[in-house]
């Protein structure tokens, strides 16, 4: 149920960014969503791609620091309260989130939200009691293709 | 510039004696610390293996077939595998930084205590002190040898000392202010905080009564001097020391304030070449080498200091005869000196091997962009260290900062970077860029 987040260190850099979405776009590596975290002097960049062992070796083949890391991904309908329920759902069972993030799938009525919680497995375990929709990879790709 | 004038004072008899007899006088004191150093293994085994017996060294001419003491072979008998004397009769211990975790150990009998409260006091009388002012001293207190050893001299001078100890600038200056401090003595780089704190609060001159300052611990310019003295009307005043060979009191400026006059009764100087172990032409840049003449507890033969400085054997106009040393102008090997605090790149290497998943590339940057010194340490990223989550990050910087701080007593500021962005070197890596600009 838990899908692969390609995390990515930047080094606040003018260009840095650039060149590693020209890397990518060149190898025809889509980039799904991501999330940039940063602060003054370094970044963390996630990134939800099909290929990610390929894009792992390419980015390190070409001196990036590149790291796998489970995410669970919650398909919600497009409306107001889905993420509040989610949220009360995991602080019920004492879980803190690290991070998320979140997209639209291309129909518009969905959303997807991708989440780190600190207890992955205790997350997906009080998500599936709730009966709320975690997508596997095969599912994601599918919605984002459309 | 400062209205203060000094008197030319000497306070021993030895710091002016003829050549010869100064000479002669250190021929007697070398054979005697050849005989006491046959108590310390290290000794004994190293003259033993060289084919040294105390008999074969009768005067200053012999030296030259004496061994370098490093600070690796400090490090190795660490911690009082030096001593020439047993445990019950040494009266304090200091250290200084070592190359790694582990400070260099040094002790002192009572007879220890006094010679180097004499020579501080010998020092701090070239340099203005009279037994009716007070003496502020700013320097840490602790293992570091600045605090107690000015301490005791300035007693022994038989003037007064506020030990305000490091740090607390406002009360520094309200302690100046209130005792009307005549003398300061601290870092030269503690010292322009002191007066860019007075500048940028507007504190009157006349509020303070100081005269003069001695500094030491660091190295420091004639540029730094002229600052000081032009911002806070003083007269500053060199001196230096290091603790293996005793700590502050090994030579200090007088009144002349060109180099300073060397303890020489206390201590024979070389100045070498670095590379071939050589001896240095008078006047030429070379490492200095100490030997103790007078120490009980922890004898030292022909030290490696490491620091890079000039000798200048004429007669000085002060009436001493004793030889001058320059300023420190660097180092022959990457001890870096930050806040008066020395510090070794290897320390900070091995605080990084601590760090689990920590790369073993590193750079450390070292700048003093408003007179406070400001080392930051790159470190680069790897698969192992590297986290998403932000806060797992923070951590990770925090985890090498306290690293650091455990073993060099220093908070630096840690730069997480790329992998193999800094530079790779062939041979000895350059692991410090210096952009501060002290000598």
């Amino acid at each position: 149920m838990k899908l692969k987040q390609l995390s990515v260190f930047l080094e606040n850099k003018p260009g840095r960014l650039r060149e590693l979405c020209a890397l990518l776009a060149e190898n025809q590596i889509n980039i799904i969503t991501l999330s940039l975290a940063d602060t003054e002097q370094f970044g963390i960049l996630r990134l939800i791609v099909k290929d990610y062992d390929k894009a792992k070796t390419l980015l390190e083949s070409n001196g990036f620091v590149a790291k796998l890391t489970e995410v669970i991904a919650v398909e919600l309908d497009d409306q107001p309260g889905g993420l509040s329920e989610i949220l009360s759902i995991e602080e019920a069972s004492g879980i803190s989130v690290e991070y998320m993030y979140a997209f639209v799938i291309k129909s518009g009525e969905k959303a997807v939200l991708l989440f780190r919680f600190d207890d992955m497995d205790k997350a997906v375990a009080a998500l599936q009691q709730a009966n709320l929709p975690i997508l596997d990879s095969v599912e994601l790709y599918q919605r984002a293709e459309g | 510039m400062s209205k203060f004038v000094i008197e030319n004072r000497i306070w021993d008899k030895e710091e002016s004696l003829p050549r010869g007899e100064l000479k002669a006088l250190q021929s007697a004191k070398l054979r005697e610390t050849v005989e006491r150093v046959q108590n310390v293994p290290f000794y004994k085994e190293v003259f033993s293996r060289t084919g040294i017996t105390p008999g074969k060294i009768q005067s200053l001419d012999d030296l030259q077939r004496l061994p370098f003491t490093t600070k690796a072979d400090l490090r190795a008998e660490y911690p009082l595998r030096m001593l020439a004397v047993d445990r019950a009769e040494v009266a304090r211990y200091h250290g200084s930084s070592g190359t790694t975790g582990k400070p260099t150990m040094v002790a002192y009998t009572q007879n220890d205590l006094k010679t180097w409260a004499n020579l501080c006091a010998r020092f701090l009388t070239g340099g203005g002190l009279l037994p009716q002012h007070t003496v502020q001293i700013a320097f840490g207190y602790g293992l570091f040898t600045g605090g107690f050893g000015l301490h005791y001299g300035v007693e022994h001078a038989g003037a007064s000392v506020i030990p305000a100890a490091a740090g607390n600038t406002p009360k520094q200056i309200m302690l100046m202010m209130d005792m009307q401090v005549d003398a300061l003595v601290c870092t030269p780089s503690y010292a322009l905080n002191i007066s860019e704190f007075i500048i940028q609060n507007d504190i009157p001159r006349n509020a303070l009564n100081l005269k003069y300052a001695h500094f030491g611990g660091e190295p420091w310019t004639e540029d730094m001097r002229t600052r000081i003295e032009d911002e806070m009307g003083i007269l500053c005043f060199n001196n230096y020391g290091l603790s293996e060979v005793i700590g502050p009191g090994v030579s200090g400026e007088c009144a002349v304030r060109d180099g300073m006059h060397i303890s020489e009764d206390a201590f024979i100087v070389e100045c070498i070449n670095p590379e071939t172990l050589e001896p240095i032409a008078p006047g030429e840049e070379g490492e200095l080498v100490f030997t103790s003449l007078c120490k009980e507890a922890m004898p030292i033969i022909r030290y490696r200091t490491r620091d890079i400085a000039s000798l200048n054997p004429e007669p000085c106009a002060c009436g001493r005869t004793t030889v001058r040393m320059s300023r420190i102008t660097g180092r022959s090997d990457d001890m870096l000196i930050i806040k008066g605090v020395n510090v070794y790149p290897s320390q900070v290497e091995q605080a990084l091997l601590r760090v689990k998943g920590t790369a073993p590339h590193y750079q450390i940057v070292v700048e003093r962009p408003d007179r406070k010194d400001v080392a930051t340490v790159k470190v680069e990223m790897t698969e192992e260290s590297f986290s998403s989550s932000m806060k797992e990050m923070q951590e990770l910087k925090d985890k090498i900062g306290r690293a650091i701080q455990g073993i060099t007593g220093l908070r630096m500021n840690i730069e997480l970077v790329s992998p193999n962005s800094l530079e790779r070197f062939i041979g000895k890596a350059q692991r410090v860029v210096d952009h501060r600009k002290i000598v």
